[in-house]
């Protein structure tokens, strides 16, 4: 579980970890995802897990595009960019919340065991459902591959630079927009990718986003801004401290333990395990 | 520069009491019941906002957690007043105290924490009160309280014929917000939260001490909040953890005073005048349907009013008269 939180998590540690931008819409990107993988398995019967590329493709592009159409004009802000990033994207989520309800109608949905889905398998003598164990491998490379990717390619670095000091990237000639673009399509992507592993083992309504999406603030959080090891390492524990917490308390305050992990966190180490801003 | 900004102070004083006239005697041409109702909430939120704007506005501490400081208070009122039959009244201060104590002993670490970080656990710790109050059995646990009726009277500020008191004293509420925001602008405390919003570091070396005066902030806005989530629970005469702690709250508490102007006196207001009705008239003409057009209309709206004025409402008016803006 905290592998799948993990790889939620990772997508937003891309663009508000690495980007230092607020998007409140994360959750509805994972929702919509999850509702392709959906439709693609309902009409065209692909397997969610083969799916998974298409769908990370379709999200990439729509992190774009919504980054060019809309989260570009509320970063030019002069005055408390913060709240306006806030709430353009709390306004988008509404809207793709509303969206999801007038098309998808609000009912709960869920995809019927597929090929993956309800045989497990042994490792060592413990048993792990098979989409849980698809979605960890999954993460972990997704997480390996971005950290790679900003490490070791130029487009990280163009991506670190830029949100470090726009100005000065322009004048060595890096076009702001297209990082920034390239940097949400590929933020989307990864969201993409978790909400079609997610699909399978999760109801699907508009709302359900909602639920996740904290957590992921959390885990980015609790991991520190601007590391992309933090957000892997911050999934893992949020999974842990749930699994913990659900040992001790009723289920319904399961959440609790993660919150006062983060609480506890911060106050001892104000930036985060790992963070560097 | 002076005498502009005691000339600009002395007007705002009386556009407020010529709209707080105004307000008053709407209801001698406002009839309707549901328009009253939103008017009600318009004048709630407008208070609610002007709250939240001086922590988060003029001291510049994000705060999107303030639905703890209102569920305090409106379940603080409700438990004492059906399991102890304490009046809403004294209820409602003990929530206000509780609150602001509760403030300041969460901002003695919390005020530590810086941007991003603070902002999370704001949203954080009033997702544990929300949670907690959820699976507290003695406080009605997820199933809420239902506040028994004993009749129309202000003793026991409950009115069940007429919205009319309710609206009287959330036009109170709005006064009140409005006037200690007014006061504190020009008092110590308002320059000192302003320069610690702009600089704090800057601030600390001219000697203003600024862990003090963001737990200043904190109190007083959390006060003014429970004191406002006292009453909804009045006026709803039933309270349910989700509907007084939700997160819902704590962004509708921010959103007027940002759409409005986040850190100014007028801010607030403006935002909730256009926003609070705009809402629930989208709500009842479109949202009939309960298939989500609602939420695209107002969605919309809000993306569109913080790209386009990302200062918010006020600047509008700054705008036309630019050169009388001397702040």
């Amino acid at each position: 579980m905290g592998l799948l939180y993990g790889l939620i998590a990772v997508g937003l540690a891309l663009i508000f970890g690495l980007m230092d931008v607020t998007n409140f819409a994360h959750g509805e990107f994972l929702m919509i995802a999850m509702y392709a993988s959906f439709f693609l398995f309902t009409y065209f019967a692909i397997d969610p897990l083969l799916s998974a590329p298409l769908v990370a493709a379709a999200m990439f592009v729509f992190g774009a595009i919504v980054y060019l159409f809309i989260v570009r004009f509320a970063m030019r802000a002069k005055a408390n960019a913060g709240m306006v990033q806030i709430f353009t994207t709390f306004g988008l989520a509404i809207v793709m919340r509303g969206l999801a309800q007038l098309f998808f109608t609000p009912d709960y949905r869920s995809i019927p065991p597929s090929l993956i889905g309800g045989k497990t398998v042994s490792i060592a003598g413990i048993f792990l459902p098979e989409p849980q164990l698809v979605g960890a491998l999954v993460s972990i490379a997704a997480f390996a591959g971005l950290y790679l990717f900003i490490h070791r390619t130029d487009f990280g670095r163009a991506l670190e630079a830029t949100r470090e000091d726009p100005g000065a990237v322009a004048l060595v000639g890096i076009d702001k927009n297209r990082v920034f673009a390239f940097g949400w399509g590929l933020g989307a992507a990864l969201v993409g990718l978790a909400g079609a592993i997610m699909a399978v083992f999760f109801y699907i309504y508009p709302d359900v986003g909602a639920s996740f999406a904290l957590i992921a603030y959390v885990t980015v959080a609790l991991g520190g801004f601007g590391s992309v090891f933090g957000a892997f390492a911050g999934g893992i524990i949020v999974g842990l401290v749930e699994a913990v917490t659900a040992l001790m308390l009723p289920p319904s305050l399961k959440s609790v333990g993660i919150y006062a992990v983060y609480l506890l966190v911060v106050f001892i180490r104000p930036r985060g395990l790992f963070g560097s801003m | 520069m002076d005498k502009n900004f005691a000339a600009r102070r002395r007007r705002d004083l009386i556009i407020a009491a010529v709209l707080t006239a105004l307000a008053a005697s709407a209801p001698l041409f406002v009839k309707n019941v549901y328009i009253q109702n939103i008017l009600v909430l318009t004048l709630m939120y407008a208070a609610l906002s002007q709250s939240w704007n001086i922590l988060s506005g003029y001291c510049g501490q994000i705060s999107l957690g303030h639905a703890l400081y209102f569920g305090i208070g409106a379940y603080t009122t409700e438990l004492l007043f059906t399991k102890f039959g304490v009046l809403p009244w004294f209820g409602m201060l003990a929530g206000g105290g509780i609150a602001a104590v509760i403030a300041m002993g969460l901002g003695y670490p919390f005020f530590r924490l810086r941007g991003h970080y603070f902002v999370i656990a704001t949203i954080v710790i009033a997702e544990i009160g929300l949670l907690l109050f959820q699976n507290w059995e003695w406080a009605g646990a997820a199933l809420g309280i239902t506040i028994d009726v004993r009749g129309d009277s202000w003793l026991k500020f409950q009115f069940m014929r007429s919205k009319l008191p309710y609206f009287y004293f959330a036009l109170a509420l709005c006064c009140l917000a409005w006037f200690v925001t007014w006061w504190l602008e020009d008092s110590k405390w308002g320059f000192w939260w302003r320069a610690v919003k702009d600089n704090p570091e800057a601030a600390e070396s001219l000697g203003v001490v600024v862990f003090n005066s963001k737990m200043g902030a904190a109190a007083v806005s959390a006060f003014l909040v429970a004191i406002g989530g006292a009453f909804y629970a009045q006026f709803l005469a039933y309270i349910d953890p989700e509907s007084v702690m939700g997160f819902q709250f704590s962004l509708l508490m921010a959103l007027p005073a940002v759409l409005g102007g986040i850190g100014t006196l007028w801010g607030p207001v403006l935002g909730a005048a256009i926003l609070i009705p705009m809402t629930e008239l989208t709500r009842s003409y479109i949202g009939g349907s309960g298939r989500g057009v609602d939420l695209i209309v107002y969605g919309t709206l809000i993306v569109a009013i913080s790209l386009a004025l990302p200062q918010g409402l006020v600047s509008l008016f700054a705008r036309s008269k630019a050169k009388g803006a001397t702040r």
